[in-house]
């Protein structure tokens, strides 16, 4: 074994930001790691990624990627991006942010965006609860779990995401745990290479909250958990692959198909404006 | 092409319910890695000692500078350069580099 000091990964981190803000046990400084190595392997020039985030302990993925990066306002990380994406279409553009933010607070910008096919990236960190505020349930959180909002079990019923964004109109979808590294990290390369609103859900531990109110245990707990529960099951119907408080996780691919983008479809206009500018 | 575990790399006995020995295991030759750590990024969340598929991580008694115990190599252990403790810690702390390219 040798001691270093740098490591291959530190080119695409800011490394005086280091060490992160992350819980140790947390999923995040993990997927983080799955996200950096597909964008490596991607090929695609580091000077047309931008990543995009929203308010959370996810959102703060951006401020950790030495590449164009922007941590916006809570929930509005999809008009951020779909902004960003209209006016530079050349950008390949990512989101990196958690439940709380995509699905409760920005919850009507994800189903538009993916009804108009706009050609983003989204990866979407669930932990099941608001980590960074406390703990408290939102609009993953499964029935029955503990969280500081619910100390008697939460009796609300759950967004299914990969179902959400499926019936939106999202051209792939993905769901993976923490655990699964290698397929997750492939799956991000095919989601950046691919054209449209791709949607890939991550299973997280959250050790600090939403575990020790459940006691799910330490994060390495919940990781042997997801080891030993997930089932792989591609293209099945994204309806049946709910989740429970401590169920099986259903995880694949569930969606992977083509159609025209929102810049594809949209008519070329400048002609016409250039005639009305000369006949005036 | 993952090489059979003996019962003194396996961490526990449930480990040989997920790997088995691939048929043309004879035929490839297993790469081996060194493995490197940057010790002072450790917080021994242990991913790395707990998913090693042949076990050669374990937590060691000194403490960083962060009051975290990072991980040592077990006597006798030999890396196979898979690279999944790369991919799974979180802290950016370990990494392998690989010491032969016979393999492929």
């Amino acid at each position: 074994m040798i001691h270093s000091e740098v490591h291959p990964m530190d080119s695409l981190i800011r490394k005086d930001r280091m060490p992160h803000i992350w819980c140790s046990g947390c999923g995040l400084g993990t997927n983080f790691t799955c996200y950096l190595e597909a964008l490596k392997k991607s090929g695609i020039p580091l000077d047309k990624c931008v990543i995009v985030s929203g308010i959370g302990c996810a959102g703060r993925a951006p401020g950790y990627t030495n590449i164009d990066s922007y941590h916006t306002t809570h929930g509005r990380a999809i008009p951020f991006a779909t902004g960003l994406k209209l006016a530079n279409p050349e950008l390949s553009v990512t989101i990196f942010s958690g439940d709380g933010d995509l699905f409760a607070i920005g919850g009507n910008h994800f189903i538009h965006a993916a009804r108009r096919n706009i050609d983003i990236n989204i990866i979407c960190i669930n932990n099941f609860n608001y980590g960074m505020t406390g703990g408290q349930f939102g609009s993953t959180t499964p029935l029955g779990s503990k969280t500081t909002t619910s100390p008697y079990g939460n009796y609300e019923h759950p967004f299914n995401l990969v179902y959400v964004a499926a019936a939106s109109g999202a051209v792939y979808v993905a769901r993976w745990t923490t655990i699964h590294v290698r397929r997750l990290a492939s799956s991000i390369e095919e989601a950046l290479l691919k054209k449209g609103f791709t949607f890939i859900e991550i299973i997280s531990p959250c050790p600090t909250n939403f575990g020790r109110r459940n006691k799910l245990g330490e994060g390495l707990d919940e990781l042997k958990y997801y080891r030993n529960h997930s089932i792989i099951k591609h293209f099945i119907d994204p309806k049946e692959a709910d989740l429970t408080l401590n169920g099986e996780i259903i995880v694949g691919k569930f969606v992977d198909i083509d159609k025209p983008t929102f810049l594809d479809n949209q008519p070329d206009l400048s002609q016409k404006q250039d005639n009305k500018v000369t006949k005036t | 092409m993952c090489p059979t575990i003996t019962k003194s790399h396996a961490k526990d006995e449930t480990m040989e319910e997920y790997w088995r020995e691939p048929l043309d295991a004879a035929k490839h030759k297993s790469p081996t890695g060194i493995v490197n750590l940057i010790k002072d990024r450790c917080k021994s969340c242990e991913f790395c000692i707990e998913f090693c598929p042949h076990g050669i991580l374990e937590l060691s008694d000194e403490f960083n500078a962060k009051g975290y115990h990072p991980p040592r190599v077990v006597d006798g252990g030999s890396c196979i350069a898979c690279r999944l403790c790369e991919l799974i810690c979180p802290e950016f702390a370990i990494y392998i580099t690989e010491t032969n390219h016979d393999h492929d």
